[in-house]
């Protein structure tokens, strides 16, 4: 298996921190928030690797720190301590360590992310063609009518009509935008995307259809996925692996199927057992 | 001589419930080989923890202790009690196939294309996977009209027709059964058993549950017999 | 210094000169990069050309020749008032509206037709100096798009017109790539002007007072307008419905840059040359039974070339 990341003992903390932050929070302690100090530990500890075409689940509850983990990966925040490794066609990148402008360079040339929140991923004022032309543009494609080929084709991969590519993603319902999204992300074959609770808030039939979209996707291209969720479902349709997370730490990991079925923490366990 | 493909020395697996604060054991002292080409049954009253068995070897369940040590096809041998996550993806991916009880699927994806998943994700191409689902489909009885559906609304039979199916398509070194036949009448379990046996003469070694007798003298080499584990019915109580 | 002179030469102190000197610099260094300095408070409104006016009273020269136009007419009023005011605050300095007698050229709007030379700046004034600030409200972001040359946004912007209109509908202030990185905005000079900007003899100097900001085309520089490799740039080409080029209603050149407005007394559409000064050569060449009025105009150039050296 061909890995493309690697990350070893991530850590975040929202606040000034202390010696006593990281000893004196977690799942023993019920809490995130230092009590000597008042940080928030967002994230502490996170190891795992991923591999190429393999979908990672990070599950918790709102506050666990699981969409902090993929935040300071795509560079929306900074970590507070910790490595991640990405592995890129026989380079690889210190991602913790690069300067801004190849943080950017990353971001926009092999990332790919899509956000519970359509507004953070598109931008509104232009068309959902416009929306796909801006990260083919930054890759230097500079090529009219193969941007607009580009972008009905992956359009309809992600089933939005091609007549509607002109139009701005306001016109679109919750589903379709995250469609937009998802094509948006995927206009430059990122080998590496993160779903930060793609399918939260939408209705039943468009998450399924979303979440096949995403499986398809996984299948067609090998893209290595992040998939942060609260919902068990969506973990065990898409994850092969899985961490469970809780007051910023990682309480559980493991394959999918044994992370349900067979649940260690204690936490895990009250989770499954209250899956509807 | 036939090639050992599993070895499992001293296997126990308890589960330990949190919100009671007690340990429930499943299976103890486990100990059995699979041999490559022969089918070894698993034997024992309810709750004696043959499921246990092969859901740990699998490692759906993460075994308590013991060693399970399984030979690769290129020969390695490894311990599937400590791998690591992605080694055992591996192996399910290209080596071990596992026929539980009950159909679980992608949701809907049709009977062929679930059947076929295997064979695409081993890199065989898409159309081929399609071909060689369909023949198996079609060896175990399951109506062509059935083939373009997905098995949501499908009878317990079929639904079990598309799981065996999809077990035996891509021939694994080692397939795990749990009451393969159960659910299926007794024509598609002649079927099932003509597969069996076609795979047992491919080399593939087989670890299976049964609930018939006959089934095990018919199909059964080895048979290995477990017992519930000590006092099952007493919990034994944690320190908190 | 001569004491008498109500203000000192050039209006500006000579710190604020010094600066606006050393930022032209740096702008040439950097070609195409938009340099800040502290703009001055100058004696009309910001909007007016204040950008511009300061680069003027700071680079211009005792003895020197400054031509001052206003979308190509020496004879508007922000033109007339502006030279006013350089040549009360800059006594030696004489005023042309021949272009190429000109050692400086102020201009808003438009760059004359006259090719310029080597011997020769433009200064352009800008009201607003960034193409980016139409898709990113930040400046501190848009200085590190401007750093990592990433103009993406913007050609999506082309994108967009050209999916609605079928062509870039960008008529002024085309945004023009400054020798393979920097983006700028040549200022509300029409697309025709554009690819003169392109390998520039002349020093083209570009001042934004408002926005304090000051950059450069130097001369033999590649200024290339964004466009996309299947939609090559346009520039107006002033064909009527049968195919013709429009020429001068006043002179009768085909080959200049034509204003467009309806003539109260007959209700037409009349055409005319927008380079005042270029019009004017142009008729009294064709009037002198010049055979080729270019070849005149070239002449003339030269011969003030001569002259100066």
């Amino acid at each position: 298996m061909t890995k493309v990341l690697e990350v070893r003992n991530l850590s975040k903390v929202y606040g000034p921190g202390c010696m006593q932050c990281y000893e004196s929070t977690g799942p023993e302690f019920g809490t995130n928030i230092c009590p000597s100090c008042g940080s928030i530990v967002a994230a502490h500890d996170i190891s795992f690797d991923l591999c190429k075409g393999e979908i990672l689940g990070i599950m918790g509850e709102s506050g666990s720190g699981k969409s902090t983990a993929v935040k300071t990966l795509f560079f929306d925040q900074e970590p507070t301590h910790g490595s991640a490794r990405f592995y890129d066609s026989n380079k690889q990148h210190d991602l913790f360590s690069l300067n801004p402008a190849q943080k950017r360079n990353l971001r926009n040339h092999r990332f790919g992310m899509v956000y519970q929140n359509p507004s953070l991923g598109l931008n509104f004022n232009v068309s959902a063609g416009g929306n796909i032309a801006e990260r083919l543009l930054m890759n230097d494609l500079r090529h009219y009518r193969q941007i607009r080929d580009r972008a009905c084709e992956l359009l309809s991969r992600t089933e939005v009509a091609i007549a509607r590519v002109d139009e701005q993603p306001g016109n679109f319902s919750g589903g379709m935008q995250q469609r937009v999204q998802i094509a948006k992300a995927l206009a430059i074959n990122p080998p590496l995307l993160f779903l930060d609770e793609v399918t939260t808030g939408l209705d039943l039939s468009v998450q399924a259809a979303i979440l096949d979209l995403i499986l398809e996707i996984q299948q067609e291209f090998e893209t290595a996925m992040i998939v942060v969720t609260h919902d068990l479902g969506v973990i065990r349709l898409l994850a092969g692996r899985t961490l469970v997370m809780k007051n910023g730490r990682v309480v559980e990991a493991g394959l999918t199927d044994q992370v349900i079925e067979d649940p260690q923490h204690a936490y895990t366990q009250q989770l499954v057992a209250s899956a509807l | 001589m036939k090639e050992t493909v599993l070895k499992i020395e001293n296997f126990s697996k308890s589960f330990e419930m949190h919100d009671q604060g007690k340990l429930i054991p499943s299976s103890s002292n486990v100990n059995l080989s699979v041999v490559a080409g022969k089918l070894t049954a698993l034997v024992g009253p309810t709750g004696a923890g043959k499921s246990t068995v092969l859901k740990s070897i699998y490692r759906t369940y993460l075994p308590s202790t013991g060693r399970l040590l399984y030979t690769t096809r290129t020969s390695n041998t490894i311990d599937l009690a400590l791998a690591d996550d992605h080694r055992i993806l591996g192996l399910r991916d290209n080596e071990i196939g596992f026929v539980t009880q009950f159909l679980r699927a992608l949701p809907r994806q049709s009977s062929e294309n679930i059947v076929a998943a295997p064979l695409i994700r081993k890199g065989v191409d898409k159309s081929s996977a399609i071909e060689a689902a369909r023949k198996m489909l079609q060896n175990l009885d399951l109506p062509e009209r059935l083939w373009q559906l997905s098995p949501a609304t499908f009878s317990g039979g079929e639904k079990q027709r598309v799981n065996l199916a999809r077990g035996f398509v891509c021939e694994p070194r080692l397939l795990l059964l749990d009451e393969p036949t159960a659910s299926l009448d007794e024509e598609t379990a002649e079927r099932v058993i003509t597969q069996i046996n076609t795979l047992k003469n491919r080399g593939t070694a087989i670890l299976a549950i049964f609930h018939s007798p006959q089934l095990i003298k018919r199909l059964g080499d080895i048979t290995v017999e477990l017992r519930p584990p000590v006092a099952p019915e007493t919990l034994v109580q944690r320190r908190h | 210094m001569n004491t008498s002179e109500a203000t000192q030469f050039g209006f500006l102190d000579e710190f604020a000169k010094k600066e606006i000197r050393r930022t032209v610099l740096k702008a040439i260094a950097i070609p195409g990069y938009q340099v800040p300095y502290s703009s001055r408070e100058m004696p009309m409104g910001r909007g007016f050309g204040t950008g511009g006016l300061q680069l003027t009273l700071s680079i211009i020269g005792r003895g020197q020749t400054l031509k001052v136009i206003d979308q190509g007419s020496d004879d508007s009023v922000n033109a007339v008032n502006l030279r006013g005011f350089i040549e009360s605050v800059c006594p030696s300095v004489n005023t042309t509206t021949n272009t190429a007698d000109a050692d400086l050229i102020q201009s808003r709007h438009r760059i004359p037709e006259l090719a310029l030379t080597e011997n020769q700046v433009l200064v352009l004034q800008v009201p607003y100096p960034d193409p980016l600030v139409i898709v990113e409200p930040s400046e501190e972001k848009r200085k590190i798009m401007h750093g990592e040359a990433d103009y993406s946004r913007l050609l999506v912007k082309l994108y967009e017109d050209i999916v609605h209109f079928d062509e870039v509908t960008i008529s002024h202030r085309y945004p023009t790539c400054i020798n393979g990185h920097y983006v700028i905005d040549p200022s509300p000079i029409p697309r025709y002007d554009v690819p003169k900007l392109d390998q520039s003899k002349a020093l083209v100097l570009l001042g934004a007072g408002r926005e304090k900001k000051i950059y450069a085309v130097p001369p033999f520089t590649d200024a290339t307008p964004l466009v996309f490799d299947d939609q090559p740039f346009h520039i107006e080409n002033f064909i009527d419905q049968d195919g013709q080029r429009r020429a001068c209603q006043q002179c009768g050149s085909t080959e200049s840059f034509l204003d467009e407005y309806m003539d109260a007394e007959t209700q037409t559409l009349v055409f005319q040359c927008s380079d005042t000064d270029y019009c004017t050569r142009y008729l009294s060449s064709r009037n002198n039974g010049a055979l080729h009025s270019n070849t005149e105009l070239d002449n003339s150039a030269e011969a003030v070339e001569l002259a100066n050296d």
